[in-house]
């Protein structure tokens, strides 16, 4: 077994564990606390496959402002405890045969992909400077279609935030 | 080297957590980090694709993901905070009148 492969394991491990802390804990930022972890343990991998940059941004922007914007949050709301309410319990059924079939369609999808994406994998460097020569070059309009996206988003914060004024 | 379809798998696998934890949750911040889970567990798809066929445009994806998520964050939450003012619960079962 080669280091990069325990690496992965390890990492994979660190985000599944996460996930599922987040599932079965009932305080939110408990469940805040565990997704930062899968976070970070992605944040790994993404090193791993050599896509640094994406791995930086991950951490600043993921680990950093987003799940600190959520922590502020739970914190602000003061939020408790989640209660338990059984209001419909027919929902049940479906819900696990739905699980079920979408299990089995992400498992049918990633087997027949599997033998078809081994096509490069000798050591793949992803400078970041060729990332930024397409972010600026080919992609240059998305990039600046998302700065429009990020004012939008801005204006509807702050919209729905504010105090009505009585 | 780490073989492209183990990521793909640990991918599926985290999406489905997410998925599951959209469901199960009751805890309306909880529901909205579920969402966030999955967005990750898909960046980890473009990421794994990205570097399984060598191109970066999987990359250069994952970043506009990101950015989705973070304004996707802020108004999200803003609504959240909307919901615990005028309901004064987190609870989504008792966010179920569409007017008080």
């Amino acid at each position: 077994m080669s280091a990069p492969l325990i690496i992965f394991f390890v990492l994979a491990a660190m985000a599944v564990l996460g996930a599922l802390n987040l599932i079965f804990q009932r305080h939110p930022i408990h469940s805040a606390l565990s997704l930062i972890v899968v976070m970070v343990a992605l944040a790994g991998l993404y090193l791993l496959m050599g896509a640094e940059f994406v791995a930086a941004v991950q951490i600043i922007v993921y680990g950093g402002a987003i799940m600190v914007l959520f922590v502020f949050v739970i914190m602000l709301l003061n939020a408790g405890v989640e209660e338990r309410t059984h209001v419909s319990k027919l929902a049940g059924f479906p819900g696990i045969l739905l699980a079920v079939a979408l299990a089995a369609l992400l498992a049918a999808t990633v087997a027949r992909s599997a033998d078809r994406v081994q096509v490069a994998t000798t050591g793949s460097v992803a400078p970041t400077k060729a990332l930024a020569n397409l972010l600026f070059q080919d992609f240059v309009y998305p990039f600046e279609l998302t700065s429009f996206l990020i004012l939008v988003a801005i204006l509807g914060a702050i919209v729905l935030a504010q105090r009505e004024k009585t | 080297m780490v073989p492209t379809h183990y990521y793909l798998v640990l991918s599926a696998i985290l999406f489905g957590l997410g998925a599951v934890a959209f469901v199960f949750k009751r805890n309306i911040i909880t529901i909205f980090m579920s969402i966030e889970l999955m967005l990750n567990a898909v960046n980890l798809a473009f990421v794994a694709f990205s570097q399984g066929w060598n191109r970066l445009d999987g990359q250069i994806f994952v970043l506009f993901v990101i950015v989705v998520a973070a304004a996707e964050a802020a108004v999200g939450l803003g609504i959240i905070i909307l919901i615990a003012r005028n309901r004064h619960s987190l609870n989504v079962e008792r966010v179920d009148l569409l007017k008080l």
